[in-house]
């Protein structure tokens, strides 16, 4: 199972909902994937800033001495936002690889879930709508969101084990299906310098999406590629800083819904993601065809 | 005519009032309001009533019916009329994967498109479908009649036994042990009152092809044919 959301937004006028509506869709995903629960949101990107987004198992200790660390370090003022064990740091963008490295020093049990200008990933272990509401998920705006409830079958129920993945900056992918060749895959990118964090099948594939864009392919063509690499089942959602792709498999038994209207295009696993959108019963509503990829930028 | 409300109503509450219902009962026409995409609405009935659902549903709609007539005024997701025994299933808009999968009887009739793996492994259903089918339709098909109006994707009646095929649009690809034969008289009277019973007006048996199995990948005996 596990199930998938995604909401890309064409209108500006919806950008303050964008939490909510997609907190919405997610608690309709529960049943597919009670395990864990995760969502990437796009928000505003202000300019030359960037945005590391943390976590730690044990957020009040790590993140205010990490606060500290980190001020020091830089002899300046650290903007850190916690939400409970995760934690946005923003910095300007010339400083990210520094103050990337400086983490890992400073606090090497906090983990970087993903970077980028408007990203940030937010996922934990439990029911998807206790998860949702740790995170504030109906408060958050921004332009586009994805969001995963797993029921897990390839590796180990933890965070880190849950959905989106983040390869590469502003960029994520959530995965319903399973990878057979994953295994091969993640060592021939490990021969191309690409680490992955964990055995998890989706992390492969997200990692390979970032692979091929580092070759210089767009999202949508990084995805036509993957036709030809993957083996297995899957819908995959994912994301870029003005992008919004879904892709499956040639067998595509993995399901699938898509709706588009003037003021967005929306994701479910189901119709019943769908429902609480506004217009949805005006909108182009279809299952996306097998092998084919669907993408939309801003 | 009880109108069922499912934003107000547990679908199990619909679902047993359907299944309660005596013979000969009086409540013959059911409407159901914001089905909103649930799952299972108004399965295995057994009775001769019809049941008007009001937008589009989930997984299974109608699936194991017998006698109703149950009509979806919206598109269906994986599974309509799956291992439908009698009656007639309507969907007025498109449906999701392997629609009518296993039927054993009854017509199940798609407005609008169907996905991937419909009619498989059908067993005695008819199907209609107005627009396309996608891949693996038709695939280990036993018996009954899949009609489409559109075209069908790939690997159509792949592995397929005795069921027939009738196809108008083009085929993407056929499946293994799937040919084109020949469209002889009784099929085009078959065709025609599949095509009647369906509601489909000004379209002809003659524009449709037929497909079914070339018989060398199963056992077929013709002492057995009569059991199709």
């Amino acid at each position: 199972m596990c199930g998938i959301v995604g909401l890309f937004l064409k209108n500006e006028a919806l950008e303050p909902q964008l939490g909510a509506l997609t907190s919405a869709m997610l608690a309709t995903m529960c049943e597919r994937g009670p395990d864990s629960a995760g969502f990437a949101v796009y928000g505003q990107s202000l300019d030359g800033e960037a945005k590391i987004t943390l976590q730690s198992s044990s957020p009040e200790v790590d993140f205010p001495a990490l606060a500290k660390a980190l001020e020091n370090e830089i002899a300046g003022a650290v903007n850190l936002t916690q939400r409970a064990t995760h934690a946005v740091l923003t910095c300007q963008r010339d400083e990210l690889d520094t103050i990337r490295a400086a983490v890992r020093r400073l606090a090497p049990s906090v983990r970087v879930m993903g970077v980028g200008e408007a990203i940030e990933i937010y996922k934990e272990v439990g029911y998807p709508t206790a998860v949702a509401e740790r995170f504030e998920l109906k408060s958050m705006k921004g332009t586009h969101a994805i969001g995963h409830t797993r029921m897990a079958t390839e590796s180990a129920v933890t965070t880190l084990g849950a959905h989106p993945f983040s390869t590469g900056p502003d960029q994520c992918l959530v995965h319903n299906g399973s990878l057979s060749n994953h295994n091969n895959l993640r060592r021939s990118l490990a021969h191309d310098g690409i680490q992955l964090e964990t055995q998890n099948d989706s992390e492969v594939a997200a990692a390979y999406l970032t692979w091929r864009m580092k070759q210089g392919l767009d999202l949508g063509q990084a995805l036509e590629k993957s036709l030809d690499d993957l083996d297995g089942f899957f819908t995959f959602v994912v994301g870029t800083k003005n992008g919004f792709g879904v892709l499956r498999d040639p067998i595509a038994c993995k399901p699938a819904v898509l709706a588009e209207t003037d003021d967005y295009v929306a994701f479910g696993s189901e119709y019943r993601a769908l429902v609480g959108l506004p217009g949805i019963d005006t909108a182009k509503v279809w299952e996306p065809e097998p092998a084919t990829v669907y993408f939309w930028e801003r | 005519m009880p109108a069922i409300d499912l934003s107000t109503t547990p679908l199990r509450a619909l679902n047993q009032s359907l299944h309660a219902l005596a013979e000969g009962s009086s409540e013959t026409e059911w409407e159901v309001l914001n089905p909103d995409g649930r799952h299972a609405v108004a399965v295995g009935i057994d009775a001769p009533v019809s049941v008007d659902i009001r937008g589009p549903v989930g997984y299974y709609c109608g699936g194991m019916n017998k006698q109703a007539t149950v009509t979806v005024h919206g598109s269906a997701g994986p599974g309509v009329a799956e291992n439908m025994m009698s009656g007639k299933v309507v969907i007025k808009g498109d449906v999701s994967q392997y629609a009518g999968a296993t039927g054993r009887g009854g017509m199940l009739v798609v407005e609008g498109n169907a996905a991937s793996r419909c009619g498989i492994s059908m067993k005695g259903i008819d199907i209609v479908v107005k627009g396309s089918i996608g891949h693996m339709s038709a695939f280990m098909a036993q018996t009954g009649n899949l009609v489409v109006l559109g075209d069908a994707g790939d690997a159509l009646g792949d592995s397929i036994y005795e069921a027939r095929l009738f196809v108008r649009g083009n085929v993407q690809s056929l499946g293994a042990d799937c040919v084109q034969k020949e469209m002889r008289d009784e099929h085009l009277e078959l065709l025609e009152d599949l095509l009647q019973r369906s509601g489909i007006t000004g379209v002809k048996p003659s524009e449709f092809r037929r497909y079914g199995s070339a018989r060398k990948l199963y056992n077929f005996n013709i002492d057995n044919a009569d059991a199709y």
